[in-house]
């Protein structure tokens, strides 16, 4: 009996693993493709600023922009 | 190097850039890929307004001067960067090496700038210029 439990203890486990993995590897590869404005410094710095923050509002506009007049 | 020539060095050397545009900082085109005067006029225009929002976002976030720029969408990536004279746009399809390509960019404007073609340090080697085949200066 308690083998038994051990088993399914075991399976609900790597299940969940599982489902906790594919969540977090959906939700990075939904961030990485998401509009972003990537800015670099003279300090060699960089900083990232995803679509919804207002510097990169301004900016993904005019990508768009470039991109369609290229065939994107 | 002219434009035209920085331009077809940097779409030989870097299979990512679809498109690109060279201007200098008044939105005048000196080359363009593809050869299309109203793209390369567009092009450029958005390459001057890019930066622009750009430092203006660097100023807003009291940051250092801005070197590189890429703007990352689900169609492409864009990429400016500048140098006193020029500045330089090229766009990508999505997920581009980002480091290569603003490497390959920066080599383009550099030898917009004329550096490759600069003189190179002539090293002359001298077997009796005058030291010692000791090496020392005598003071040992």
């Amino acid at each position: 009996m308690a083998r038994r439990k051990r088993k399914v203890l075991g399976a609900a486990t790597l299940a969940l693993g599982s489902a906790a993995g594919s969540v977090l590897i959906f939700k990075r590869k939904r961030e990485r493709n998401a509009s972003r404005a990537d800015l670099y410094f003279e300090d060699g710095s960089m900083l990232s600023l995803l679509q919804g923050a207002p510097e990169a509002d301004r900016m993904l506009p005019l990508a768009a922009e470039a991109l369609a007049a290229t065939g994107r | 190097m002219d434009g035209h020539e920085a331009l077809a060095d940097l779409k030989q050397i870097s299979v990512q850039i679809e498109a690109a545009v060279i201007a200098d900082h008044s939105g005048a085109v000196q080359a363009c890929s593809p050869d299309d005067a109203a793209t390369g006029e567009l092009l450029a225009r958005l390459a001057l307004e890019i930066w622009e929002a750009a430092d203006a976002s660097r100023r807003d976030l009291g940051r250092d001067a801005l070197t590189q720029v890429e703007l990352s969408t689900a169609q492409g990536s864009v990429f400016v960067v500048r140098d006193p004279r020029h500045v330089l746009l090229a766009t990508t399809a999505p997920d581009p090496t980002v480091g290569l390509v603003f490497y390959d960019l920066k080599s383009a404007l550099h030898a917009l700038d004329g550096q490759p073609g600069r003189a190179e340090p002539t090293v002359v080697w001298q077997a009796d210029a005058g030291v010692s085949p000791e090496g020392g200066d005598g003071a040992a």
